[in-house]
């Protein structure tokens, strides 16, 4: 159990997937101005890489392992992680039709997603149990969330802060990450 | 030719990846620690996306349109996987400090994007000027902000165990924000403001 809190806690703030890792820029600095999208955005990643954790670790005990072809591990990872975004938009479609027009674009585009790819590496790199696995997908998925809706907050009032005009846009949101960054270091000692 | 030499020329600094497009984040923030790992992912993305240029081009008149996407991605994690195991028999140190952002290939943006808006509409020259262009400006970016990023952050600067030179106070008591991950952010943001400052690139 003690395992499991330490692998959770410490993707959530201290190997944070956008901060730490730099998992998931895209949508990061895309499309992290509305607090509403992003956290819409953060919990279909986070369902993604649930279902992609839990489906690759049991396609690697039983399939790869056994017949020793671990070095298809990328295009097995990646097409079941494509199928995966397609069956999730399906059942939200066909279930619940708002929630469904709520994610719009964000989620077909959780396929290039480095955060979805990114956990099922890190799972396999450093051979987490099934429960393991699970509480990575959850506390990496949680971490990108925060982080995106943090920024959401901070990036409406960039809008209408008098910043210089090279700075305006992408840059400042770059240097506001880094003081991000610099504040989820204070939580290094926690584990 | 002509035509040749504008497509790299374009790639290079029009539609600079990392610093115009803001594609690709992942792995230029993440190995730019030193300038060894900026080359090694610099080598990595050139042969996958020449690769996948390449092959796209060439079969682009009979690939579905409607499946284009998911063909476009396993042709990509193909070639990475390959990359994956040169990089792993022949450089294994490489290999290892570039970790898992040497698969997360497969996801980067610039590649998927080169091969939907340029690999599948031309014929196969121009895809691999489209690919050397792009390299080279992905490679430009990288070995500024690598080689910024090491100089601070270590006080000195050293490729691939060839010694550059060390700074004079910087060598013993570095500014380890630079190595750290928040150092990335700090430095690409810096150059992308002043790049606009200096007109080499537009404003929003």
């Amino acid at each position: 159990m003690n395992e499991l809190i330490t692998i959770f806690l410490g993707l959530v703030l201290i190997n944070n997937f956008v901060l730490v890792r730099f998992l998931g820029l895209c949508p990061f600095f895309g499309v992290s101005k509305k607090l509403g999208s992003a956290v819409s955005m953060g919990i279909a990643v986070t369902l993604v890489m649930t279902l992609a954790s839990i489906a690759t670790w049991v396609i690697r005990h039983y399939i790869l392992t056994p017949f020793n072809i671990e070095y298809m591990n990328i295009i097995i990872y990646i097409l079941v992680i494509a199928t995966l975004v397609q069956i999730t938009e399906l059942f939200i479609k066909r279930t619940n039709l708002a929630l469904y027009n709520a994610f719009g674009i964000y989620l077909p585009l959780i396929t290039v997603n480095c955060a979805v790819l990114g956990v099922t590496l890190i799972e396999a790199a450093e051979n987490y149990s099934l429960l393991g696995s699970v509480a990575a997908a959850l506390g990496g998925g949680l971490g990108f969330t925060l982080v995106l809706a943090m920024m959401s907050g901070i990036r409406e009032k960039l809008e209408m802060a008098n910043s210089p005009k090279a700075m305006k846009g992408v840059p400042i949101a770059f240097l506001t990450a880094m003081l991000l960054g610099l504040a989820f270091l204070g939580f290094g000692g926690i584990i | 030719m002509a035509k040749f030499r504008k497509e790299f020329i374009k790639g290079l600094i029009i539609t600079n990846p990392v610093f115009v497009l803001v594609l690709g984040l992942c792995p230029t923030l993440a190995i730019s620690t030193s300038v060894d790992n900026a080359l090694g992912m610099t080598l990595a993305v050139f042969i996958v996306l020449m690769g996948s240029n390449v092959i796209i081009a060439s079969i682009r008149r009979i690939i579905p349109n409607i499946v284009r996407i998911p063909i476009f991605i396993v042709i990509i994690a193909t070639m990475v996987t390959i990359v994956n195991l040169i990089f792993h028999a022949n450089f294994p140190d490489m290999y290892k400090s570039l970790g898992i952002y040497l698969p997360l290939i497969v996801v980067n943006c610039i590649i998927l994007g080169r091969a939907e808006a340029f690999a599948s509409k031309n014929p196969i020259p121009y895809a691999v000027a489209d690919a050397l262009g792009i390299t080279t400006g992905f490679m430009l970016a990288l070995l500024m902000i690598s080689s910024l990023r090491q100089t601070f952050g270590t006080g000195s600067l050293s490729v691939f165990g060839f010694h550059f030179f060390t700074l004079p106070i910087l060598g013993e008591h570095p500014i380890a924000i630079f190595i750290l991950p928040y150092g990335a952010f700090l430095v690409i943001g810096l150059l992308m403001a002043l790049f606009r400052r200096t007109g080499a690139m537009k404003s929003e």
